[in-house]
């Protein structure tokens, strides 16, 4: 239940807007330079200090224990948490830029992968690469190379990411399911889908819930349409430059998205994420596709009975990761202590006891996972197998610019449902992405 | 004030049926007006589970005070930030108003009403147009994300309007006491001290309640200069209680309530004054 | 004969102390000035030169755009922009008309010096000390389509009695509707190349409403402030003549406040012209940016896109639209110094 509270309506804007106004200090250099010639305050010698935003619930215990397995193997040094509260724990992330634009960093701090961590840190220069670390710990080879490749810059990586969301999952009410005869099986194609939809429309029940007044839950739910039509691979060259939108497999993609509004809870506009997962609990609606914070909040509802789940249609090949991590920042305070901190995150057994608690699934495939529930295993066999590909709903696809090209132009379409405009408009993003 | 009365001589029973309806008519525009009032307290008294959407008129069936708890715990940090902002930040720019008003409306030189045109056009702009400078200056002198910073920001956005009711107050003072203390040997800063400031009470008072009203119910400075969500003034935590996870109304309500508050015990209190502050930052004096 | 102090006080005969007097005056108001200069046009300028500028992500980039004017057509050209413009037009003739009527309504019902007056005066003016956030806030809720005011509705019997008449249900969607009533594009041929729908969002009605509700208390202040300066004597010599008191107030008493409406029209129209924080805190953007106005856009362009320069250009449109409705004011005001 925790996991999704970071993911709401507002958190979201939050961080984007962290992001906005830290990268305007950030871009004072002037000041910059001179504040990281002095000395960071603090005389303690053996301390580390990490920087989030998991506050509560089940993020802050899971945020312990990646603490206690530090702690169990360096038990002199003091820990210092230096989480931020606020706001559904997000904004957190300004507090954090004030500080690194001052250069007073932490000893590490938590990111997302993609563009976020580019835009916000690497490009910046407030973190230092970590490849050794990948090569001494044996990283590249038990985090998915996609994932790898996602926080990989000029060949260095920067992130050890700690656990990971599944952004393409198709929730659904077992019981309307069952009552209108129909089925749903361990896979979903977008023809089943679709004509499930029909049949349920038949029977005046909306197939799909969707909250857009988050203004991601749209551009999800496009995104998953998009990998789904165009397989993981086409679609991750939608971010990269090598497919390009004005293909006509995008252009059906569009179609196919409006198919799927065609069938959508009419009240869509007023509702947030969680708002619309509420719906497909109480059987006023079939399905809604969402990341696995959504699992989370089935839990809180005591749901887990009624509630299925499949990969997005089409999507089963595919993981659309969301994912958190640590950074090693430039002039650490401690940084042997960083160093060590970034190891214990990696490794196996501090990832397999941070999850549960967090909602999340260990970015490592061979950290264990028999201890899980349903649910959590089958994303985890899900991320070992499928390809990890990319969110742009949740910041690591495209730039903060691009995304909200993406995202108003998604808006309109919702409204105007113009397969054209909307295309148009996504190329002319893309363009004007790559201009910049 | 006039002071006609419709239903004087001629025809009292006309009038008296007149003034019937008219109460009548106010009487449901009051209502009207208190809807939101009424709505905001009543479901900050309900109980969570008491809090559904078809029982959103009723009055509460306890008086629940959890939404109000849960309300202050959340707000009480940035109620203290809007206290130590607003607070400071009035009185610096009600005085530095003050200086500004007496210079500009006794001590005139040519070009100095264009100057004061020129300083009241800063309390219209909207302020989008200089956020992107601003930050990076309160950067650049190391204030930006404090609440110094901000306070910083509310004197000099506020000093438009400190100046404007100032100068309309000492306008209306007469020159003649201004002359027999020249005679007497006071100069421009001893005038102000010993005969204008003792006579300006009223409009520090109509200044600093105006003045602070403004400042507590502003948003967007308290969002973008302020980086800290516990540091950040209460109107903009108000805003992010209604962002969570799933909006719990009678806490949100509660809030609103909480966040109102002392503006709307200033309102009650010295409602006169701060009638007159409106009029004064909108009409030349 | 520059700089010469007063008219104001009249010159003592005795000019030992002229120069320091000509001199402190300007000294004390010049850090005042100092502060403005910077605080006001200068920054103003700085977003000017940011709004031609190549900057459009985290790192700055002052280099002037080409063509210089790139960026404002790039905005102009936006979708969601001329969505914003439509918006902030709809909403600010739709919430001028409003909190005219209804403070001049309120003005005049108090101007007959009824038993109470000065209650229903202060409980009208309430919601002026309220923060636009507050005001947001609570009208969201009661503009919730599932309850609210459409329950307000069905629970008072309205609509049985619509339903009696053979009429539908009132219950509107309120915030939560993209619907967009007329097309002025479709009357107009040389609108054509404008994307965004010219008609009225019907979204924007409550926006007006919970906006007339914070701010007609101004409005009837105003007109009552300016009731008060209609001498008695105006009044009694037209009762004399024999008119009577509608007559009153529509030949004499409302021409006589038309300065007041002007000023009226003025405050409030660049309220509204920069709306942001009632938007933000009731209904954000809106379905299909119904209720999106260049506030929000600036915000977000430079906030959260990081696309410094549009965001800039958004905001210099904004203070543009102000000034059309300010500078003459100001102009007017300096005159009559």
């Amino acid at each position: 239940m925790t996991a999704t509270r970071r993911i709401s309506r507002f958190s979201l804007n939050r961080r984007a807007f962290a992001g906005g106004s830290a990268a305007l200090v950030a871009t004072a250099p002037w000041l910059r330079a001179s504040a990281q010639d002095a000395t960071p305050a603090g005389d303690a010698e053996d301390q580390l200090e990490i920087f989030s935003w998991w506050t509560t619930g089940g993020e802050a215990a899971g945020l312990q224990q990646l603490f206690d397995a530090f702690s169990a193997q360096w038990p002199d040094v003091e820990i210092v948490n230096a989480a931020v509260a606020g706001g559904a724990g997000s904004n957190a992330q300004v507090a954090l830029q004030t500080r690194l634009s001052g250069g007073e960093p932490p000893d590490s701090w938590q990111s997302h992968h993609g563009a976020e961590l580019w835009s916000l840190y690497v490009e910046p220069g407030y973190t230092e690469p970590i490849t050794a670390l990948y090569e001494s710990e044996g990283w590249a080879d038990v985090f998915p190379q996609g994932l790898v490749d996602q926080l990989t810059f000029d060949g260095e990586q920067y992130l050890v990411p700690v656990g990971v969301h599944r952004g393409n999952v198709m929730f659904y009410n077992r019981q309307v399911i069952a009552d209108n005869g129909l089925e749903v099986g361990d896979e979903l194609t977008v023809d089943q889908y679709l004509e499930i939809s029909a049949a349920l429309g038949e029977a005046g029940i909306a197939s799909l819930a969707l909250g857009s007044q988050d203004t991601f839950a749209a551009p999800q739910l496009f995104e998953n349409i998009l990998l789904g039509h165009l397989g993981p691979e086409a679609y991750g060259g939608l971010w990269d430059g090598s497919t390009a939108w004005d293909d006509a497999l995008v252009t059906e993609a569009i179609e196919q998205f409006g198919q799927m509004l065609d069938n959508v809870n009419d009240n869509h506009p007023s509702l947030t994420w969680d708002g619309a997962m509420d719906l497909v609990i109480d059987g006023t609606a079939a399905f809604t596709s969402m990341g696995d914070w959504a699992w989370g909040h089935a839990v809180s509802r005591e749901a887990q009975d009624t509630i299925g789940w499949v990969a997005h249609p089409g999507t089963a090949a595919g993981f659309v990761a969301v994912m958190d991590g640590f950074t090693l920042p430039v002039g650490a305070p401690h940084p042997v202590n960083a160093e060590n901190w970034l190891k214990t995150v990696g490794s196996a057994e501090a990832q397999a006891a941070f999850a549960p608690d967090k909602g999340a699934i260990p970015a490592r495939t061979d950290a264990d996972t028999s201890t899980f529930n349903e649910y959590m295993q089958w994303a985890a066999a899900g991320f070992s197998e499928a390809a990890v590909t990319v969110s742009n709903a949740h910041g690591a696809a495209a730039s903060p610019q691009w995304r909200q090209s993406i995202f108003d132009a998604t808006t309109l379409f919702l409204t105007d449902r113009d397969v054209a405009t909307y295309q148009e408009e996504l190329v002319f993003a893309d363009e004007d992405a790559a201009a910049g | 004030m006039a002071t006609q009365r419709i239903d004087t001589t001629t025809d009292a029973r006309r009038g008296r049926l007149a003034n019937i309806a008219i109460i009548a008519i106010l009487t449901v525009a009051m209502i009207v007006y208190l809807i939101p009032v009424y709505v905001m307290v009543i479901t900050g008294f309900k109980a969570a589970a008491d809090v559904s959407l078809s029982q959103m008129w009723r009055l509460p069936d306890t008086l629940d005070s959890g939404g109000y708890q849960q309300a202050w715990d959340r707000l009480s940090p940035n109620l203290a930030t809007s206290f130590m902002l607003a607070i400071p930040a009035t009185i610096l720019s009600g005085f530095i108003g003050a200086v500004n008003g007496y210079l500009l409306s006794k001590w005139k030189f040519r070009g100095s009403d264009v100057l004061f045109t020129l300083l009241l056009f800063g309390m219209f702009i909207p302020y989008q147009s200089i956020l992107i400078p601003l930050i990076q200056f309160l950067d650049y002198i190391n204030l930006y994300g404090t609440l110094p910073g901000l306070i910083l920001v509310h004197v000099v956005y506020g000093l438009p309007l400190t100046t404007l009711i100032f100068r309309n107050y000492f306008t209306n003072i007469p020159g003649e006491i201004l002359e027999a203390a020249r005679v007497d040997g006071a100069g421009v800063i001893g005038i102000f001290w010993r005969i204008m400031l003792p006579l300006s009470l009223p409009a520090f008072v109509v200044v600093g309640i105006f003045q602070f009203t403004n400042i507590w119910n502003d948003f967007l400075f308290g969002l973008v200069v302020i980086t800290d969500p516990n540091d950040q003034p209460v109107t903009v935590a108000l805003n992010n209680l209604s962002g969570g996870f799933a909006v719990e109304w009678n806490v949100l309500m509660a809030g609103a309530v909480i966040a109102a508050l002392p503006t709307a015990i200033i309102y009650v209190l010295l409602g006169r004054f701060f009638v007159r502050g409106m009029l004064a930052g909108s009409m030349k004096g | 004969m520059a700089d010469i102090p007063i008219p104001t006080v009249e010159t003592s005969p005795k000019h030992q102390r002229f120069s320091s007097e000509r001199f402190i005056p300007k000294l004390l108001l010049a850090p005042s000035l100092l502060l403005i200069v910077i605080f006001v046009y200068g920054f103003i300028g700085t977003t000017m030169w940011v709004s031609i500028s190549n900057w459009r992500s985290a790192s700055r980039d002052l280099s002037i755009s080409d063509p210089v004017l790139g960026v404002y057509d790039r905005l102009f050209n936006t979708t969601r922009f001329q969505i914003d413009l439509r918006n902030t037009f709809v909403f600010t003739i739709l919430f001028l008309l409003a909190a005219v009527v209804v403070g001049l309504a309120l003005a005049l019902l108090l101007d007959q010096r009824v038993f109470g007056r000065s209650v229903f005066r202060n409980v009208f003016l309430f919601p002026y000390a309220l923060s636009f956030i507050v005001t947001g806030v609570s009208w969201r809720w009661l503009f919730n389509p599932e309850t609210g005011i459409n329950l307000l509705v069905e629970n008072l019997g309205i609509n049985w009695l619509l339903n009696a008449l053979g009429l539908p249900d009132f219950s509107p969607a309120w915030l939560t509707t993209a619907e967009v009533w007329g097309d002025l594009g479709a009357w107009l041929p040389f609108l054509d190349g404008i994307k965004a729908q010219l008609g009225i969002p019907l979204a924007m009605i409550p926006v007006v409403i919970a906006a007339t509700w914070q701010l007609s208390g101004f409005a009837m202040a105003m007109y009552l402030a300016g009731l008060g300066t209609i001498s008695h004597d105006i009044r009694e010599a037209a009762q004399v003549d024999g008119a009577s008191g509608w007559r009153i107030y529509r030949d004499i008493i409302i021409p006589l406040l038309r300065p007041i409406t002007i000023s009226i029209l003025i405050i409030l129209g660049h309220v509204s012209l920069k709306i942001f924080d009632l938007i933000f805190a009731m209904s954000g953007s809106g379905p299909g940016f119904a209720t999106d106005v260049p506030g929000i856009f600036v915000y977000e362009q430079t906030f959260r896109a990081t696309r410094y320069n549009l965001g800039a250009a958004a905001s210099i449109v904004m203070l543009l639209l102000v000034s059309i409705v300010i500078v003459p004011y100001l102009a007017r005001q300096l005159k009559e110094l």
